[in-house]
């Protein structure tokens, strides 16, 4: 029978599978931040246990961490707390950790691709719901709480009951100015921020075989903001030139037995998917979100709807909730809305190329007086190959500030927020109410937009700028 | 974890559809180290700017199931969540879907989330909204709650998860019995990754 990429994936991790339980399914690679995981830890210990695997689990800081002055004390309290609390459990556990200080840390689902560690065909947990960011590679990512944290530290292996496929394809070529971010942003307007529920997605067609591995990331990175728990992406050569020489990939011999193993990954011609939804990428125009979830999504030159021209009754109170909370008008067009703050940064976009198509359109100008924009790179690598590029010099003389690498302003625990009533473009993946601070009001967009809206202080198309 | 026992409890109405997992407990309150102490901040912000909001009402402490609209805790996978919906005295959600890692993240700790179909949770609704006192009866065993007027209904439940909750205990004991089943998977398809030693 002919098997997707995921059946694969799964079929080659399956432990134990007992009558009406779950399967023991068993996990290569596991990433652990500071946030979610002290009460794992603090279940270990109380239950006498170890790490099983300390060589498969790997440790980094972002949510909570400072993107400035990091030479100083973590001022909050708390904040300082969970960061050594993390440092003595790995300490204690024989976990590595990239920590404050290391020149590899970074947004965990940054660092992984970046190391290497991320490959095709694994299995990869993380108690964090962006964990679909690894799917790029062809590899079973996903997001587990806290228990499951514990599970897997113990065990290696997660008790799952057996998702349902769902294949994304699209066609076509996107347009100049059009990026994955409103790839995806356009997918989840489409089927919705629960349409993926129970489902792992492949994304598959000329539009995503085109994209480069970051972009993918992208892509796959908001997955889960239409309600799926994965996203895939079947390995090619794209995904092997990434990979080829990063430091913890397989070298030499070793390199050529994985290549051949990763070969064998792609979805078998004819392989049936449960589900199947067509998007033509050459339709696309760049894409924000109006209202408050991933899924209120409308091409740039659109208009907020209209609550009272709708119909379904939850959809009439959603928007009306929505547009409340943003401040915003029905029918209001989204272009020349102002803008307080412009955030470049995330899992999602903070990557080398995110920043450099963010610097190409800021190249020469300079922001707009009433807007205040944040450059936070994903990982201190990113920060170092753009101050290579000089894309830092481009950042600062337009005005911007430059970070230290983090999670920074999507999700506001550490320190960087917006104030009540402000108003961002953000590269980042959720505008749910306050996600970036208390009453404060996102629009998510590719890091073009954000860049274009940073120099008119206003929602802008960067199609004026990219030509 | 304490073994679920049948119970009966008031209903708490929150209509609201797509309740976020940031504002069931927003990011702020994820500096914690512990469980402990986070019904406080279940869904603070709401309360905060609408002092009328159902949470601030003295029949919230009294509820002991929230009645809320389709797709509840989607968002992120914090816990967190769980955790402050039992801090505060929930034993269980009612609602027409969940979110994948919201329903497993509860399910662990013994936060029961009930599905039902569109009309039971209309009648649902509109019964939390009119009498706060009435009162519905959950039945793990025989997966069923009973409203007021005697309508039992059946909700689904993963067969394996019911009996670790009606046992109370968690996952860590069975994946932990297959510690050989474990050790053969991993000589035999050991992997060649090791993130140690890492770099500096
Ligand atoms: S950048 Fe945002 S979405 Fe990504 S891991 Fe950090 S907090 Fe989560």
């Amino acid at each position: 029978m002919p098997q997707t990429l995921f059946e694969k994936i799964w079929n080659a991790h399956v432990v134990a599978q007992d009558a009406g339980a779950p399967a023991v399914l068993y996990i290569d690679l596991h990433l652990v931040h500071e946030v979610t995981s002290p009460q794992a830890f603090s279940g270990l210990r109380a239950r006498g246990l170890q790490v099983r695997r300390p060589d498969k689990t790997v440790a980094t800081l972002d949510h909570s961490t400072p993107t400035k002055d990091l030479h100083l004390p973590i001022a909050d309290p708390l904040a300082a707390k969970q960061v050594a609390q993390l440092e003595a459990n790995c300490a204690e556990f024989g976990v590595p950790l990239y920590g404050l200080n290391s020149e590899r840390r970074g947004i965990v689902h940054i660092i992984g691709p970046e190391l290497g560690l991320t490959q095709p065909g694994m299995t990869i947990v993380c108690g964090d719901s962006h964990t679909s960011t690894h799917g790029a590679f062809g590899a079973l990512a996903f997001g587990i709480g806290t228990s499951e944290v514990e599970h897997v530290l113990a065990t290696q292996c997660l008790l799952q009951r057996k998702p349902k496929t769902f294949q994304v394809r699209m066609g076509g070529a996107l347009q100049p100015g059009v990026t994955a971010k409103d790839i995806i942003l356009a997918l989840i307007a489409q089927i919705g921020i629960e349409g993926g529920t129970g489902h792992v997605l492949e994304y598959t067609g000329n539009a995503i075989r085109a994209l480069s591995m970051e972009a993918r990331m992208t892509v796959c990175n908001m997955s889960i903001e239409g309600g799926a728990r994965a996203g895939l992406i079947a390995p090619d050569d794209t995904t092997f030139e990434y990979l080829a020489g990063r430091p913890f990939a397989p070298q030499g011999e070793a390199w050529e037995r994985a290549l051949a193993g990763w070969r064998q990954l792609p979805s078998d011609e004819g392989a049936r998917f449960d589900q199947t939804v067509t998007l033509d990428a050459g339709a696309l125009e760049p894409m924000i979100t109006y209202g408050t979830n991933p899924g209120m999504g409308v091409p740039i030159s659109g208009r907020t709807p209209d609550p009272d021209a709708l119909r379904d009754v939850g959809q009439k109170n959603a928007a009306r909730k929505a547009l409340d909370y943003m401040g915003l008008r029905p029918n209001q067009p989204l272009l020349g809305q102002p803008v307080d703050v412009v955030f470049i940064g995330s899992c999602t976009n903070s990557r080398i190329s995110d920043l450099r198509l963010a610097a190409g359109v800021l190249k020469g100008r300079r922001v707009h007086p009433r807007t205040r924009v944040l450059v936070v790179p994903g990982s201190q690598q990113i920060k170092r190959q753009a101050e290579q590029e000089g894309l830092d010099t481009v950042f600062k003389a337009a005005g911007a500030e430059w970070r230290e690498s983090g999670c920074s302003l999507c999700i506001a625990m550490n320190g960087d927020q917006l104030e009540p009533g402000q108003y961002a473009v953000s590269t980042s993946n959720r505008n749910f109410e306050g996600r970036q601070g208390r009453g404060g009001r996102t629009f998510l967009a590719s890091p073009l937009t954000a860049a274009a809206s940073a120099v008119e202080g206003q929602i802008a198309d960067a199609r004026m700028y990219t030509g | 974890m304490q073994p679920i026992k049948t119970f009966a409890a008031r209903l708490l109405p929150l209509p609201s559809e797509n309740i976020d997992t940031d504002q069931i407990i927003p990011a702020r309150y994820l500096k914690v180290t512990d469980k402990a102490g986070l019904g406080d901040a279940l869904f603070t912000d709401w309360r905060a700017r609408d002092p009328n909001f159902i949470l601030n009402q003295p029949r919230a402490k009294e509820a002991g199931i929230l009645v809320a609209g389709d797709n509840f805790g989607c968002g992120s996978s914090r816990e967190h969540a769980p955790w402050a919906l039992l801090g505060f005295g929930f034993k269980a959600v009612i609602s027409t879907s969940f979110a994948d890692i919201f329903r497993n993240n509860a399910l662990k700790n013994g936060l029961l989330p009930i599905v039902v179909d569109e009309a039971t949770h209309q009648q649902l609704m509109s019964l939390a909204e009119e009498d706060p006192s009435a009162q519905i009866t959950v039945d793990l065993a025989a997966q069923t709650i009973t409203l007021p007027d005697g309508r039992a209904v059946t909700f689904p439940m993963d067969g394996f998860v019911k009996q670790m909750l009606l046992q109370g205990v968690d996952e860590v004991g069975y994946l932990t019995a297959k510690a050989d089943a474990i050790a053969q998977y991993e000589q035999a398809h050991g992997g060649t990754l090791r993130t140690q030693p890492s770099l500096s």
